[in-house]
């Protein structure tokens, strides 16, 4: 097991914040688990508590950021993304500004606090606005790369994180490049598309799926806005069939973005494994990731069930 | 302290904020819609700003080194757009194209498209965190620029605000100074029917604000208060501006119907007259 895509965040932030003096950061009462703090702990006088108040957290980033200022802003993704929603979009996406809004603990695997705190909507609210992009790393290796094109981008970015320790997926050579799949596994009777903690998964499922005799593709989709439409296009023509994985809603999320692409360019059949249009529940990750139909079994019974559906 | 405008300061920005009120009406009839209360209610304000504090070039409108000043309340965009032509910002001839398609002058203010316009804002309750932010850069990189701020009181009601006026406290931002256009009245009528955000100047006092309560309709009363505000350390300074909406025009003032109408064009006329007179 690696490790959290936050605590990579964290190191990062610290390794950037000597980098670029512009680089200010802002959490709302959450940098021991936003990990924020390693980089407060570095530049005392670059981070800013603003308490619990999210609104202010984005509205203030968005000064920070008119004055020349490359702010980081960090709180739990269902407050970055949902409570101040409207900041995000008027105060940061309309004027472009350059906020980085790195939103932890997203999806169910926050886990037992349920679903108050389970943003399962982040995706499609963030990648709604206008210029916004939106990052979904699957590992601590992707998550730093990310963070380190975040500073160097000039414009908003919203890039949504987990509390949960990750497998790693990528090696050091592995180059994280926005608006681009990274090919994980070949394969030519379907397409995996995943991103964020449902990348091994889906990993995992293509290697279970040779033992059925078939073979699939696996792509690593870390930019869910700008999407990468050619390697999707490219997948559907020569695989014939597409099966999406995430940690979010099946509406508005990968599943839509990668649907949008093929409705429009390819069509082929596809099946979506993500959250059905329901909130989630207090448990364990483990646990909430199985009775929502987010594990290896599901990922392979969905490949199964596109594959029959191409005859 | 008590600092006192020139008078030929004095008539300066009497003549120039006639001129904004004039603008004003007029843009606002051209455009068929938008907010001309709470713009008359701040004209004086922004003209005192625009002409008597701020360091500003209308030539290098993004100079890192100018003052700031954000319109929280951005509904009153006409008032900023006449001001900043006023002082040179942009043409005159411009201001008639406000709301209309394919114009830079959106009906609430785009720091994207709109030379001197130093934040986007028309959401209630927002601008005022982003003056927070950019007090802070200039506090993390020793700069003496300031930033200013309007907000309206009917905006008050916002949550958002009062997170932000405990990060200026909190944090001591002394480089920021903000407004209330404290006119009374919003949509649905009077503040302190629809949900009363007063007492005002006591709310910020409780905040950690220094305080100051004055007639937004006096130069010199406007022009003390900032000056004061410049020499107090340790605390952001809110001054609470009493002022008429409609301001300027007999017979807008004080009606909380003219918040968000259009003059008629006999109106416009009616009321170009009034503020001549």
């Amino acid at each position: 097991m690696g490790k959290a895509t936050r605590e990579a965040y964290g190191e990062a932030l610290k390794e950037l914040g000597g980098r670029y003096e512009d680089i200010i950061v802002l959490d709302a009462d959450l940098s021991k688990s936003t990990k924020t703090n390693v980089f407060a702990k570095a530049y005392p006088g670059r981070f800013f508590n603003v308490g619990i108040a999210e609104q202010n957290l984005i509205g203030t980033a968005a000064g920070l950021a008119a004055a020349g200022k490359i702010p980081f802003v960090s709180t739990f993704a269902m407050f970055a993304a949902g409570r101040a929603y409207e900041q995000v979009r008027n105060s940061v996406g309309y004027p472009r500004l350059n906020v980085k809004i790195c939103a932890t603990h997203a999806g169910l695997t926050v886990g037992e606090d349920g679903a108050t705190h389970q943003a399962i909507e982040d995706i499609g609210l963030m990648r709604a606005i206008p210029g916004m992009t939106v990052i979904v790393p699957a590992d601590a290796t992707e998550t730093h790369q990310a963070v380190a094109w975040a500073a160097e981008h000039k414009g908003p970015v919203y890039l949504r994180l987990g509390r949960m320790a990750v497998p790693d997926v990528f090696g050091e050579s592995y180059r994280f490049a926005p608006g681009q799949a990274a090919l994980l596994a070949e394969g030519a009777d379907l397409t995996i598309i995943a991103c964020g903690v449902m990348v091994a998964p889906a990993r995992r499922a293509a290697d279970e799926l040779t033992q059925s005799g078939l073979s699939a593709r696996v792509l690593n989709m870390p930019t869910i806005k700008p999407i990468d439409s050619a390697a999707i296009v490219k997948a559907a023509r020569d695989t014939g069939a597409v099966v999406t994985c995430e940690e979010h809603s099946v509406i508005g999320g990968l599943g839509s973005a990668v649907a949008e692409v093929l409705g429009e360019n390819a069509p082929v059949p596809m099946e979506r494994v993500g959250i059905l249009d329901t909130f989630g529940e207090s448990g364990t990750p483990d646990a909430l990731l199985a009775k929502y139909n987010l594990t290896v079994a599901d990922i392979v019974r969905a490949a199964k069930r596109v594959v029959e559906r191409k005859r | 302290m008590s600092t006192q405008l020139t008078p030929e300061i004095l008539a300066e920005l009497a003549k120039r904020a006639t001129a904004v009120r004039k603008n004003i009406i007029e843009m606002v009839t051209a455009a068929k819609s938008g907010h001309p209360g709470g713009s008359l209610s701040a004209a004086d304000i922004l003209v005192t700003l625009y002409f008597a504090v701020m360091r500003v070039d209308p030539h290098a409108p993004a100079d890192p080194e100018r003052d700031r000043f954000v319109l929280s309340k951005g509904h009153a965009a006409p008032v900023l757009y006449a001001t900043l032509a006023e002082r040179g910002f942009f043409s005159h001839s411009e201001l008639c194209t406000l709301r209309q398609i394919d114009s830079r002058l959106q009906g609430h203010p785009d720091m994207k498209s709109v030379p001197g316009v130093d934040m986007s804002t028309g959401s209630l309750g927002q601008g005022l965190s982003a003056a927070n932010g950019m007090a802070l850069a200039g506090r993390v990189d020793g700069k003496d620029w300031r930033v200013y701020a309007l907000l309206g009181d009917g905006e008050l009601e916002e949550g958002q605000i009062w997170e932000a006026a405990m990060l200026a406290a909190h944090y001591k931002l002394d480089n920021l100074t903000a407004f209330v256009d404290y006119n009374g009245l919003q949509i649905d009528g009077p503040v302190s029917e629809v949900m009363s955000p007063l007492p005002i100047p006591e709310k910020w006092r409780a905040f950690g604000w220094h305080v100051l309560e004055i007639d937004g309709h006096d130069y010199n009363a406007i022009y003390d208060a900032i000056e004061t505000a410049k020499t107090v350390k340790g605390k952001p300074t809110m001054i609470v501006a009493k002022t008429v909406k409609g301001k300027g025009v007999c017979s807008m003032e004080g009606i909380a119907d003219w918040h968000g109408k259009a003059p008629s064009s006999e109106e416009c006329v009616k009321f170009l007259a009034e503020l001549c007179g």
